[in-house]
């Protein structure tokens, strides 16, 4: 490599784990440029960015900014740090590495840094006349939607308020008769100030908030949250906390994954599928309302293990639960999958090439289901993960049969995984106790959410104090891949996209 | 073809038999409280100090449903049982302030005038608004739905339009960014018309009470009919309060039975 000697020891350093806290001293500082060139180096050897964000330095009104990077194959993380001065500009990654557009512009609008070169330097979450006292950028009146002109085009405009129960965005479609050219989405109606919020709260709200950044998610979110402050401790959660949680993590998937494979199918107008997982998808809800007392699962995950055990009879009520749920799933999905007219609208539809995928850096099912084979679960295990291993489920065809597919292997192993912990769940207590968390740490916590990669950086000041929270939900990676799916897609074929993908709009703002 | 009438047969009938009865919450379910000042200990703040959202005020001892998120640390924290949460799913009440308990019953929703329950009660169609709900209320709504409580049998249906609703379904704390399209929701629902709000968030903020970017409540110039606390409900909670309003359910007993539709 031409940068030689400087590039290549830095890419030595910077090396640390899932959940494992480092010295924030120990996070190499490198200049903007040099930054700018690592990044380069070593995403073109195949890592991708799992975070990438500014904290602002009270000191000189400049900024920090950590870039966490992900090695999959070698199963750890990369960070690095640098220091922008007050007004100075970072020039952008996105025209190499699309994937780092988002995390950019959120720099931008959260901190007013300016990032030269950047393609499409648009509002992430702020809308128009709507100042924020943390300072940024404030949008100015109407969003600067892409948009084509020309005979025949003609614009479709979708949402905040969707015709379903779903959350608000806003999606526009430049179209040519019902061929998609083009689909914008534009979000942050859903931003509540999550990640702020967090960093001033007691600690058991701050797991609530954490538990309702994405509330389907409660589950990923929360458990990465309890990750970042156990290792901010240096404490591990006992063998059997690891276990239910990895069993709750499961359970969040399949009811999730099982609630998808119904929604595609009410879409494509096959009832019998919506019904049916739409009932099963019920029953894993049901398991996790027994575990926690609630539906999604909240309060069971607490810093340092879980609130509630499972005793011997519950045990076996749930094995006899999921046994009546794994066959009824798999004649359900066995009908779905058999069924030409569903066949017919779901293959060939919103295609996302690997390619595409890779340089988006989309995560999760999606990812997974255009080839590329990331999994936090298998990637870099933590917790009941290194010891028992799911299968990673890929598919090649990067369409809606692709992703369906994925979602119906996924749930078949989490069944497996959870009959599996269920029967050999550990006695023993279900928490520890967590010190105060260690002055000048960080630590990046991955969480293989259903989504797909759930990221939490947290990091402590000079008095063991948040200096900094940073929440990247898997949406945050895959929104672009939806607007990718639909191009030369007909527009009627964007609700089962749509549900293809199911993303959080929530998760997402923050 | 054979293949979908064998798992209909697989399958049969998984429909609730009434609102309640065919579903047993487990006993780890945390519904309604019940609120004991009189067990409080001298000076105790056990649970004050344990709840995440401020739900509880000392002296006497008071717990605001709209902002609790049912999580049962005040329960835990408690020495002497003055708060232990039940699993009776029913929370819907009409007024804000009658979610504060502090030892006296929950009074739960009445129905809605005898004027409005002509127009609705039979049918009643509602348009839903998620505010920065993080999709934990909006899931439940969903699930509302499906076969399991197959809304629609009781004339409720959610729709896609507020030109076609008598009332508008408000989750979230109502974060800046939607405060004008709810309002513009609201403003398209032809009168007479009704406002319900489901979770802690519209409520109080729930979670999120004193974000940066979400009010927390629903604007005033919004009249909320009716109030389903939770974080999220269960969807029998929800179903529970859309009856009570209707006038279908009254009687003081969890597993009451529906009371005759308006002019049958």
């Amino acid at each position: 490599m031409a940068e030689g000697k400087t590039t290549g020891a830095n890419q030595k350093s910077g090396v640390c784990y899932n959940s494992v806290a480092m010295p924030l001293d120990e996070v190499p500082g490198l200049s903007p440029d040099e930054l700018r060139q690592t990044a380069v180096a070593l995403c073109k050897d195949g890592a991708r960015i799992v975070a990438f964000f500014a904290l602002p330095r009270s000191t000189d009104g400049g900024h920090d900014l950590f870039l966490v990077l992900a090695e999959d194959a070698a199963s750890r993380l990369r960070l690095f740090r640098t220091q922008l001065g007050s007004g100075e500009p970072l020039s952008s990654l996105s025209v190499e590495f699309p994937q780092a557009q988002r995390f950019e512009r959120e720099i931008h609008e959260q901190h007013g840094i300016a990032i030269p070169g950047h393609p499409w330097l648009k509002p992430l979450r702020r809308h128009a006349g709507i100042p924020r006292q943390s300072g940024g950028v404030t949008p100015g009146p109407g969003y600067p939607f892409f948009q084509m002109s020309g005979a025949g085009v003609h614009e479709v405009a979708v949402g905040p308020v969707h015709a379903g129960i779903i959350e608000p965005g806003h999606f526009r479609f430049q179209c040519h008769g019902e061929r998609v050219f083009s689909l914008e989405i534009h979000l942050g109606y859903q931003h509540r100030g999550a990640e702020a919020l967090l960093m001033r709260s007691s600690p058991a709200r701050q797991l609530v908030i954490a538990e309702s950044i994405a509330g389907d998610t409660a589950m990923g979110h929360s458990l990465a949250h309890c990750m970042v402050r156990e290792a901010l401790a240096g404490a591990a959660p006992p063998l059997a906390a690891d276990a239910l949680r990895g069993i709750a993590l499961e359970l969040e998937r399949l009811a999730n994954h099982i609630g998808d494979l119904g929604a595609m199918c009410g879409d494509v107008a096959y009832l019998p599928g919506a019904s049916y997982f739409g009932r099963l998808r019920g029953n894993f809800l049901n398991l996790l309302m027994r575990l926690s007392g609630n539906r999604f699962g909240r309060v069971l995950m607490s810093v340092g293990g879980v609130r509630f055990g499972l005793d011997h009879t519950t045990r076996d009520d749930f094995l006899g639960r999921l046994a009546k749920d794994a066959a009824d799933f798999e004649r359900v999905a066995d009908m779905t999958f058999n069924t030409s007219s569903v066949l017919s609208r779901f293959e060939h539809t919103g295609v996302v090439t690997e390619d595409e995928a890779r340089d988006l850096g989309l995560v999760g099912p999606v990812g997974r289901a255009c080839g590329l084979t990331r999994d936090s679960r298998q990637d870099h295990p933590v917790g009941i993960f290194r010891f028992a291993h799911i299968p990673t489920a890929v598919a090649k065809t990067g369409d809606v049969t692709a992703r369906a597919l994925v979602r119906r292997l996924e749930a078949q192993r989490s069944i497996t995984f959870v009959q599996d912990q269920l029967r050999k769940l550990p006695d023993g207590p279900l928490t520890t106790n967590v010190d105060r968390a260690a002055p000048k740490q960080i630590v990046v916590a991955l969480v293989e959410g259903w989504r797909g990669e759930i990221a939490h950086v947290g990091m402590t000041d000079d008095r063991g104090q948040l200096r900094g929270y940073k929440i990247v939900d898997p949406s945050f990676h895959n929104w672009f891949g939806l607007s990718m799916a639909l191009r030369d897609n007909e527009i009627s074929d964007f609700p089962i996209c749509n549900k293809s993908f199911n993303l959080s709009y929530a998760g997402h703002d923050l | 073809m054979i293949r979908i009438l064998r798992t209909r047969l697989q399958q049969g009938n998984q429909t609730s038999k009434r609102p309640v009865d065919a579903l047993q919450l487990p006993e780890r379910f945390r519904g309604q409280p019940e609120i004991s000042p009189s067990l409080c200990e001298e000076g105790c703040r056990g649970c004050a100090d344990a709840c995440p959202t401020e739900a509880i005020t000392l002296s006497p001892l008071r717990l605001d449903l709209g902002s609790c998120v049912f999580c049962g640390r005040c329960e835990e924290a408690c020495p002497t049982d003055a708060i232990r949460f039940t699993n009776d799913h029913r929370l819907a009440v009409r007024q804000r302030e009658d979610l504060v308990l502090s030892g006296e019953e929950l009074e739960l929703a009445d129905a809605l005038g005898a004027r409005m329950r002509r127009l609705f009660g039979r049918s009643l169609t509602l348009r839903q608004v998620s505010a920065g709900g993080c999709s934990g209320c909006e899931a439940e709504l969903t699930a509302l739905g499906n076969v399991v409580f197959d809304l629609g049998r009781f004339g409720v249906q959610f729709v896609a339009s507020p030109r076609h609703a008598d009332g508008i379904v408000v989750t979230g704390p109502v974060t800046e960014n939607m405060e004008h399209a709810l309002r513009e929701v609201y403003a398209a629902v032809p009168a007479p018309k009704i406002v319900i709000a489901v979770g802690a968030c519209p409520l109080s903020g729930g979670p999120f009470a004193g974000a940066d970017a979400a009010r927390g409540s629903i604007p005033p110039d919004i009249p909320v009919d009716l109030y389903i606390p939770g974080c999220p409900p269960h969807p029998l909670t929800v179903l529970d309060g859309f009856l009570r309003l209707l006038g279908r359910l009254q009687s003081a007993t969890p597993s009451a039975r529906l009371n005759p539709l308006p002019g049958s």
